[in-house]
């Protein structure tokens, strides 16, 4: 099998790729496009001509948004981490009662639509006051990673040796003292992966922030395109750069992340 | 039992309440005044015979189903195909299955707006191809027989890359010690995939078959920013309606939406149910 070359296969791939990432350039060749050659025919299918009008309104005006959706970002990331990092090291060591149907409940949790969680939260928002709030969206974005940060962070406690919790104990560590300088240390990977995954799911939330934060004065970059592409439908430019700008997330989680993502997706490839 | 605490009551408070705040919408009539107020009308199940006795509901459960159906089979066979390929471990081969991850990775507002400027009657890309070739301009996002096929090729591309990377690791389980013995057997390809990837692989099948139908049931963000659904019904699934209803027009209609979405909730668990149905039998046969 070696024997034959293997260049055409390579050269398959490049193309299946290419062909894939289509979309992808097109983005970017359109967010460097002149508005006047904007719906010249045929299309200008390489920037050439290029121009930075669309990043330069981009920044004008997507700023706060970007930093809106940064701040989301973070606190929906601390809080998933806060409450799945425990809960999986219960469910992996401690020998809790009723872990099944804990996960059992996690499993079905990811299946409800984010357009039932939104309604849900709408009413609930409303009383609380909450609507238009960060702290409101950081809260409804963190239900998507949650369920996802448990089920990983059990899969993976659950491979920890026991002789090493063992040892902490015999050194006279108590449980919340093993857990904090033993399983979360040794729990890195998934640490960064529950992380990426979260940061991301709530950097690219739509559902949430265009129910929750409608009328907000603080809005995530997400519904910020969603207003421009409303507002302005021939400036397809800065449409497209603020597509651009707004990927540049899962671009860095893709170059710097590539294996933690990797081994968290098989791991917890109940997600999506 | 303190480490599990926090998740208790997350879980209660943030999945448990608005569940049942949903419920709730769905057996009251609330209008934005009882919204307020709080003292919507309780009506039982009416709220459900109005959905389902709707003008809307059939064309939306049907396209519930294309949109469902046809996205899942073609992200499955293109990842499965795509996944078989990188097996063949050429030269870049890890490098260009990275970059497949994109698509996934991208929000998915972005995904749609690109592909809303690429479908675009009069200046977007796809139809100045076509026409290079002779095709005349479609409406793709415009015209009544084209918006669900719009939405669901957009769907498609963006499920590719989850199928390609849980149908990659489930080969990767599979020993190459058997395709080596087949081989000396004198297998070829072909019989290779049908004999032995394709029996194997079936568990990570199901399992990924499973998730992709959850989460293309609950596709809202896709639709909604390239046609909101329309012309009329004509790309509105249930989720869909379901947003459109509550959050999409000046008037919302709390009460039906949630409906239908506890409705999509019940379709969501039957398919669970049925996989774990069918995975019992197979383990003890």
């Amino acid at each position: 099998m070696t024997s034959r070359p293997r260049w055409w296969k390579t050269a398959l791939g490049v193309f299946f790729t290419a062909l894939m990432l289509f979309p992808v350039y097109w983005m970017v060749n359109v967010s460097f496009t002149k508005t006047k050659n904007m719906r010249a025919d045929p299309p200008h299918w390489f920037p050439w001509d290029a121009t930075t009008e669309g990043y330069q309104a981009v920044f004008h005006q997507q700023m706060p948004a970007l930093a809106t959706s940064l701040l989301i970002g973070f606190g929906s990331v601390a809080l998933t981490l806060v409450i799945s990092a425990p809960a999986g090291y219960a469910l992996a060591k401690l020998r809790l009662r009723g872990t099944g149907s804990l996960n059992f409940i996690l499993l079905v949790a990811q299946m409800i639509p984010a357009v039932v969680m939104a309604m849900g939260f709408y009413a609930i928002y409303l009383r609380l006051g909450w609507l238009n709030t960060i702290v409101g969206l950081i809260v409804a974005d963190s239900t998507v990673a949650v369920p996802f940060g448990v089920l990983l962070f059990t899969a993976f406690m659950s491979g920890i040796p026991e002789e090493l919790i063992q040892a902490a104990k015999i050194d006279g560590a108590n449980t919340w003292r093993t857990f904090r300088s033993v399983i979360l240390p040794v729990s890195r990977n998934s640490i960064v992966t529950v992380s990426l995954f979260a940061f991301l799911w709530a950097w690219s939330d739509f559902v949430f922030a265009s129910t929750l934060d409608r009328n907000g004065t603080m809005i995530p970059i997400t519904l910020g395109i969603y207003k421009y592409i409303g507002s302005n439908t021939t400036q397809w430019n800065s449409i497209m750069a603020a597509a651009v700008v707004a990927s540049v997330p899962a671009a860095v989680l893709l170059v710097v992340a590539q294996r933690y993502v990797a081994a968290g997706v098989t791991a917890g490839a109940i997600k999506e | 039992m303190a480490f599990a605490a926090p998740l208790i009551v997350y879980l209660v408070a943030f999945y448990a309440f608005p569940l049942y705040r949903n419920i709730e919408l769905s057996v009251h009539d609330y209008t934005i005044r009882a919204f307020v107020q709080g003292n919507a009308k309780f009506v039982g199940l009416s709220n459900y015979a109005d959905v389902i006795t709707s003008q809307t509901f059939l064309p939306a459960l049907r396209n519930t189903a294309l949109f469902t159906a046809v996205s899942i089979a073609f992200q499955y066979t293109i990842g499965l195909g795509l996944a078989v390929f990188f097996r063949n471990n050429f030269r870049l081969s890890g490098v260009l299955r990275g970059m497949f991850l994109i698509p996934w990775l991208l929000p998915l507002i972005v995904s749609a707006s690109t592909w809303s400027w690429m479908l675009n009657s009069d200046s977007g890309i796809v139809n100045s191809v076509l026409q290079a070739f002779g095709i005349g301009q479609i409406n793709w996002l415009t015209s009544p027989g084209m918006a669900l096929v719009s939405v669901i090729i957009a769907n498609i591309w963006l499920g590719i890359p989850f199928n390609l990377v849980i149908l990659y690791s489930g080969l990767q389980n599979i020993s190459p010690d058997i395709y080596e013995a087949a081989s000396l057997d004198g297998a070829s390809g072909w019989k290779r995939f049908w004999h032995i990837t394709f029996p194997l692989l079936r568990p990570v099948s199901a399992i990924t078959l499973l998730l992709g139908l959850i989460y293309t049931l609950k596709v809202v963000d896709v639709i909604w920013i390239m046609t909101t659904g329309g012309p009329g019904d004509v790309s509105t699934t249930l989720a869909v309606w379901s947003y459109r209803e509550a959050f999409g027009t000046g008037q919302p209609a709390f009460s039906p939406a949630s409906a239908v979405g506890n409705l999509l909730i019940l379709i969501a668990l039957a398919f669970g149910v049925l996989y774990l149905y069918v995975q019992r039998r197979q383990e003890t046969s």
